[in-house]
């Protein structure tokens, strides 16, 4: 191809850039995905968008999409950065007949960003776990989705696991907790939850904030080292995860005592640390590995015929699954949608509807091929942070895999329940909206 | 050609002192107006509006803030993104507590209160000069956003310390919050941003502004000749600071809606503003629209073509330009150190001699 022809070709693309959409014949479900594959966060953001791709390009292969319709995966890159990520939005919104039918961030501050939009443009947003926590309460905000449970949520939980190991709620008290926490929007939402605890169980709470992107954090270990805390918290993401894995070993600290945000868990925060990681645990909502029937399905209709996103022998890491249970969920959103409005021309709008009506138990969760992957969710009008359960995980560095250790435990929602009221209020207060009535 | 001064006579000194003495510079203007105001909003849609002109126009604003401090007066600063957060903070604290002076007299107010910060700021340069200079603003970077991230009571004691803009209007149109008129939004930040484009000019060739570039070109001799430092190296920061904060208010209350200090208005931050008054062209009204184009422009242009245009993989083509837009980057450093304004002033002069150009 010669210059002049690139050039023209490059011409006629800008140009067209606009009116691209609408080419297609029958009727696509258009889902952005809004990928890191660059930037600090690239080694996290790689393989969830893989799993989250993989996952609807195998419904593609062997279903024909959902209910005969196929997904049109649209990537958009945001280097997790907000402002990318906005640019994202703008330009996948619109694109192709059914327009983006939901949105799902990955990012605190694209989650913040896209918050308001949501609800002018009339699509859902579903900020799996993350984001903005008092978006569980549906009343103030009807567009967003956090399910299957939220920060707040998971930092009582882990104060429940601590409790138990230390032998009964009554004897936190005296005991000393840290946090050490990505200091931005996202790695603060947990302040405020364990404030609240340490009040109501007399544990004393250290707040230890690293800066991004989190590559030095001799002194926040050091102050490990002279405060002793009993247990420490972590609420990281990218690179921050190793090298408090690392710091953490290199000051002998024990790591069935340290225990990660379910961003802080997967395969590659621990193995840079080797085996001086085993036995750290981490929040997880759904099971790693990847022998689950679905999984098979991928690697037979993804992988064999080349159009993997990832590398084979990837498929089933913990930020892999977290992708997949992402797709999943919000396939069944697209399902239920099209069996409530008895169409399959839905759009953003529609897509709502069908969160608000998303019910998959474990007899789905088994037709699905993923028989107790995760645990069963059911979406009000009111609720939209799900079950909000919660079990932790650990790592063997022996075996090189993580499991399950524990039950999923219920949060102590005497501590969450009123913390999301109140924010949610402020927010509708700050905002002008008023809160909808449910039922 | 057509672009030639020959047969404009000037009869008075006010035409001989025109902001564009030449009729078709006055012309060009003209149009360029015209267009902004008048055919661009309604031929673009709300991508375009927002994902691409806003910014432009924001971060235009910024380049001319920052190219009065470094372009006119030869100061070195690496606060921008910090000055912006102060504008951001400001407007965002003025917007709760005073909603009811409306929001354009905020968004003056807010830069006011980063002037006054900026000038604060510049005090360290009536004794440090150049890398020096540079190092004292890059702690005012890193101070004032540990500030805004470690003080609650800037960000109203929000849980996650990110700011919301509430909604607020113009003229009876939403500017601000989702709800915010896409046009609306357009319109306000063309305004501010051509009207304060028309300041700078006229302050750059004013007394203040040759005060200005006396201390740049040789601050000794501009010392012995009557121009006071302090006076023009503080009034210098105070005024490339209200322009920056007023950028930085736009920036988050029309632009973002929402944000956080250490990701909105990271160190990034201040170096892409430097880079664009350094491709722009330093000391150059002009030079800092076109750096802003090229710095917001180039990358989403190039996102485009690759994605849109030849379905390059969303990852390969955000890897390919990181590495163009680096290397364009160096490219017109070597082609042409002055930067994309001295090209304009190159073309200007040889259109003015064509076709005689001996």
């Amino acid at each position: 191809m010669n210059i002049a022809k690139l050039t023209r070709q490059a011409v006629l693309a800008l140009l067209a850039m606009p009116l691209l959409s609408g080419v297609a014949t029958a009727y696509e479900l258009t889902i952005p995905s809004l990928d890191y594959r660059t930037g600090p966060y690239a080694p996290n953001g790689i393989p969830f968008a893989n799993g989250y791709g993989d996952y609807l390009h195998m419904l593609n292969e062997r279903d024909g999409g959902i209910n005969g319709s196929k997904i049109n995966l649209v990537a958009c890159e945001t280097a997790y950065n907000t402002k990318r990520g906005v640019e994202c939005y703008e330009n996948t919104k619109g694109e192709g007949e059914s327009g983006a039918l939901v949105y799902q961030p990955l990012s605190t501050g694209i989650t913040y960003q896209l918050i308001p939009k949501s609800s002018v443009d009339r699509i859902p947003v579903f900020s799996m776990g993350y984001g903005r926590t008092s978006a569980a309460n549906g009343k103030v905000f009807p567009w967003v989705f956090n399910f299957p449970a939220t920060y707040w949520d998971q930092a009582t939980v882990f104060i429940r696991y601590i409790g138990e190991k230390e032998g009964g709620m009554d004897k936190l008290k005296g005991k000393k907790i840290a946090l050490v926490y990505h200091n931005s929007a996202y790695g603060k939402e947990p302040i405020r939850t364990l404030e609240k605890a340490a009040e109501q169980y007399g544990f004393e709470f250290l707040q230890l904030p690293v800066d991004h992107p989190g590559q030095e954090q001799k002194s926040t270990w050091l102050q490990v080292r002279q405060e002793r805390p009993d247990w420490v918290l972590m609420w990281g993401w990218g690179v921050m995860n190793q090298v408090a894995i690392k710091e953490a070993a290199s000051i002998r600290y024990p790591m069935d005592h340290f225990i990660g945000v379910w961003w802080s868990g997967s395969e590659n925060d621990v193995l840079p640390a080797g085996d001086a990681a085993h036995g750290y645990l981490s929040g997880a909502f759904h099971q790693p590995g990847g022998n689950f029937p679905a999984h098979d399905d991928i690697r037979k209709y993804v992988y064999d015929k080349g159009m993997g996103l990832g590398e084979r022998d990837r498929i089933g890491e913990v930020l892999y699954n977290r992708g997949l249970v992402a797709a999943m969920w919000t396939s069944e959103a697209i399902r239920k949608a099209m069996e409530i409005h008895k169409t399959n021309k839905i759009k953003g709008v529609h897509v709502r509807d069908g969160f608000e009506a998303l019910d998959v138990d474990e007899a789905r969760l088994t037709e699905l091929g993923l028989p107790g992957f995760t645990i069963p969710v059911k979406i009000t009008c009111e609720n939209h942070e799900g079950p909000g359960k919660v079990a932790l995980q650990q790592w063997d560095a022996k075996a090189q895999k993580w499991s399950l250790v524990s039950g999923f435990y219920e949060p102590l929602r005497d501590i969450t329940a009123p913390l999301i009221a109140e924010d949610s209020a402020q927010y509708a207060k700050e905002n002008g909206v008023v809160p909808r009535i449910c039922g | 050609m057509i672009y030639r001064e020959t047969g404009q006579f000037k009869s008075s000194y006010e035409s001989d002192q025109a902001l564009f003495p030449i009729k078709q510079d006055r012309y060009v203007i003209l149009g360029v107006l015209i267009v902004t105001f008048g055919v661009v909003p309604g031929l673009l849609n709300e991508y375009w509006l927002n994902a691409i002109l806003l910014p432009f126009l924001i971060y235009a604003l910024a380049a001319l803030g920052l190219n009065i401090l470094t372009g006119y007066c030869g100061q070195v600063s690496l606060g921008t993104g910090g000055f912006m957060a102060v504008g951001a903070f400001s407007v965002y604290k003025l917007m709760i507590a005073f909603p009811e002076l409306g929001f354009i007299p905020l968004v003056l107010l807010s830069g006011v209160i980063t002037a006054a910060v900026g000038a604060l700021f510049g005090l360290p340069s009536l004794r440090i000069k150049g890398f020096y200079l540079a190092v004292a603003t890059l702690a005012a970077q890193f101070f004032l956003i540990w500030l805004f991230n470690k003080v609650g009571w800037f960000f109203n004691y929000n849980a996650s310390g990110m700011i919301n803009s509430p909604p607020m209007t113009v003229f009876g149109v939403i500017i601000t919050g989702p709800e915010g008129d896409m046009t609306g939004k357009y319109y306000l930040v063309a305004t501010f941003v051509a009207l304060f484009a028309l300041v700078a000019k006229n302050l750059a060739r004013g007394r203040i502004g040759r005060n200005w570039m006396a201390i740049r070109d040789m601050d000794i001799a501009a010392e012995l000749i009557g121009v006071r430092p302090l006076i023009a190296k503080l009034s210098a920061f105070a005024v490339s600071s209200f322009y920056i904060g007023m950028a930085g208010a736009l920036y988050f209350a029309v632009w973002l809606g929402s944000a956080e200090p250490t990701e909105a208005f990271d160190i990034n931050q201040s170096f892409l503003v430097l880079f664009m008054i350094i491709i722009g062209g330093l000391g150059s009204v002009l030079g800092s629209f076109l750096g802003a184009g090229f710095m917001v422009l180039m990358p989403i242009l190039l996102k485009n073509i690759m994605v849109d245009g030849f379905g390059t993989d969303a990852a390969l083509a955000a890897h390919i330009e990181i590495i163009t837009v680096g290397v364009l980057i160096i490219g017109f450093l070597i082609v042409e150190p002055h930067g994309l304004a001295r090209l304009w002033r190159i073309a200007k002069e040889k259109m003015r001699l064509w076709p005689f150009p001996h």
